[in-house]
């Protein structure tokens, strides 16, 4: 293995718990709900909605009804919704996650241990980059996978308990198709997410103390100050250029998919839009020609060209910034 | 010999205190310095300018590299222990080794291996449920494992127990140091490396105050004990230093002949302790 290699390698030794745990404890969770869900319509035959995002009714009604295209694509809408929801703990895994990487080290004084090795500013700063931006959305995808086997053996039980063959609908709904436009997005989520990982980067480069402070209190002063010269007249940033496009991109760019709709951060609002849209619903919404039309967007490429910039810096500061305050 | 390690007008200043003031200095292969000053004195500041860990003005060229700009392919040479308990908590005994042989070319598994096998380290223990001497071993066994050409100390026995601290050096001389390799080492117990020195360089207020081998500093100081009748005459030799023991006085001297000395009183070699205790007098006034 070469050296980036084991650069990532160790980045996952030390992030485990939020790389690899975070998923598998929120997946099972997800599914564990669905479980309580399943066993509570089956024995008091209450419709308890407690099913952790997975729109078991619309699967179990359709099967029922021997509609097979339409439990199919509620499948479909499971996969995606397990996937999905992990991408919540994996925005606070990985908000926290940047915000050390160049910051607890410094602090505890192992960055000493590590520069004492042939290994340059450059290539550690990277490999922080990749693991933030590649390893960890591929270890949570793989886990939601994992996770989606596991429902449908459960739904075969059901079914085969109520006397109805799952496989046809299983034959109907889309996983390959669903896993391979979900990879698609995440080198593209990572370009979106450069901002934010170059902002959080850099801040933990560079403060001696509290990069969670900085990083966050200087894009919402910024926003005040902004709506502040905006009331007395002066020139200002339109409000919303300055949230939507500054400030959210800095500070929630790595949300998976925070390109999808501009304004609206809501996972579920967007599952159940997919949802209503029927057969081909969670589909379409990340289709490959749709996800990479945005590589061409100016918003996504000033976005990469600012946060090449500020990792830039980062790995500057990397080269001489080694203290702490505390 | 050839020069590892070359300064010329070596500075540095953070704001307005001057860290460390246009010193020259170099260090040639198969020595073990000593580094030695009070606090704030300049050590740490002269070592992490040599490992590329900050920036400094003047000329400075360690193993023909510039540590500014070379730091990688220094580091392939150069191994460093900057004071105990810098190993990350989280990692595992078997994942530093692991990573270590992953980064670093020069680095023996078996030698490190070996290392440890004597010690009650185990490859699944973290770092944070080592106590402060094993750490030290772990690290040590990580270092000497290495084939470097310069090792650099910086305090490596600070908060350590006895029995640790005698370990560290005797295995570092045993096991590692060889005429190709050149130690660097900086340390407050002056005599606990006493014995291992070949060249001591005091460092004061950001200048060099002394820089000699050792065997030069045996020809150059000695110490006089004298009874109080002769003090007078010791006196006006212009000793370095005088302190009473016994209620004799004791008579550092620089460069003074041994045998005019050897008439006042009883002759010793001078201890690194004294001979620095003499040199820094004031250091706090």
């Amino acid at each position: 293995m070469n050296t980036m290699g084991w650069l990532v390698k160790r980045e996952y030794w030390e992030h485990r718990g939020g790389f690899l745990w975070t998923p598998i404890w929120a997946s099972g969770v997800m599914l564990a709900l669905t479980i309580f869900g399943i066993i509570s319509a089956e024995v008091v035959g209450s419709r308890v909605n407690i099913q952790g995002g997975i729109p078991w009714d619309r699967i179990a009604e359709r099967l029922s009804a021997g509609d097979i295209a339409q439990a199919g694509s509620g499948l479909d809408v499971a996969y995606f919704a397990l996937a999905a929801i992990l991408c919540i703990p994996l925005f606070f895994v990985l908000f926290f996650y940047l915000l050390g990487s160049l910051y607890d080290d410094r602090r505890d004084r192992s960055v000493l241990f590590w520069k004492s090795l042939p290994v340059s500013d450059t290539s550690t700063v990277l490999s922080k980059v990749a693991a933030a931006l590649l390893l960890a959305p591929i270890i949570s995808l793989v886990v939601a996978t994992l996770a989606y086997v596991v429902l449908l053996v459960l739904i075969c039980l059901w079914a085969a308990v109520n006397g109805i063959n799952a496989l046809p609908a299983i034959g109907a709904s889309h996983p390959l198709g669903l896993l391979g436009r979900m990879l698609i997005t995440i080198p593209v989520d990572a370009l979106w997410a450069l901002p934010t990982v170059g902002w959080l980067m850099f801040w933990s480069a560079f403060a001696r103390s509290k990069p969670f402070l900085w990083a966050v209190l200087v894009p919402i002063f910024a926003l005040i100050a902004n709506s502040w010269l905006g009331m007395l007249g002066a020139p200002s940033l339109k409000h919303s250029v300055m949230l939507n496009d500054i400030v959210f991109r800095l500070l929630f760019g790595i949300v998976p998919g925070a390109w999808l709709q501009g304004d609206n951060l809501d996972l579920g609002d967007r599952i159940r839009e997919a949802g209503a849209a029927g057969n081909s619903g969670v589909l379409t919404l990340i289709e490959p020609a749709n996800v990479l039309g945005l590589l061409t967007t100016p918003s996504l490429l000033i976005g990469v060209v600012v946060g090449g910039a500020l990792i830039a810096v980062a790995i500057a500061l990397r080269r001489s910034r080694i203290e702490t305050s505390t | 010999m050839s020069a590892v390690i070359e300064a010329r007008q070596l500075s540095k200043r953070f704001g307005k205190t001057v860290a460390l003031d246009h010193i020259d200095f170099s260090i040639e292969s198969g020595r073990i310095v000593g580094l030695i000053g009070p606090n704030g004195a300049g050590k740490t500041t002269a070592l992490k300018a040599i490992l590329g860990l900050s920036e400094f003005d003047g000329e400075l060229s360690v193993l023909g590299f510039n540590p500014r700009t070379q730091r990688p392919q220094l580091m392939e040479q150069v191994c460093f222990i900057a004071d105990v308990a810098v190993l990350p908590r989280w990692l595992r005994v078997g994942e530093a080794i692991d990573f270590v042989a992953g980064v670093h070319p020069r680095f023996s598994r078996e030698k490190c291996e070996a290392f440890l096998a004597n010690t009650k380290l185990r490859k699944t223990m973290r770092v944070r449920e080592l106590s402060k001497g094993m750490i030290v071993q772990l690290h040590l066994a990580l270092v000497m494992a290495i084939d470097a050409r310069i090792l650099v100390l910086d305090e490596p026995t600070l908060g350590l127990d006895i029995l640790y601290r005698k370990t560290f050096y005797e295995s570092l001389l045993s096991d590692y140091f060889d005429e190709n390799k050149t130690i660097i080492v900086t340390t407050h117990q002056v005599e606990e490396v006493e014995h291992i020195l070949t060249d001591l360089i005091f460092i004061r207020d950001g200048k060099i105050a002394l820089n000699a081998s050792m065997e030069e500093i045996g020809e150059r100081y000695s110490e006089v004990m004298v009874n109080p009748d002769k003090a007078e005459l010791a006196r006006a030799l212009q000793p370095l230093n005088e302190r009473q023991i016994f209620g004799k006085s004791i008579f550092l001297f620089d460069g003074v002949d041994r045998s005019r000395l050897a008439e006042l009183g009883e002759l010793h070699k001078p201890s690194i302790a004294d001979l620095f205790v003499a040199t820094m007098k004031g250091t706090y006034a």
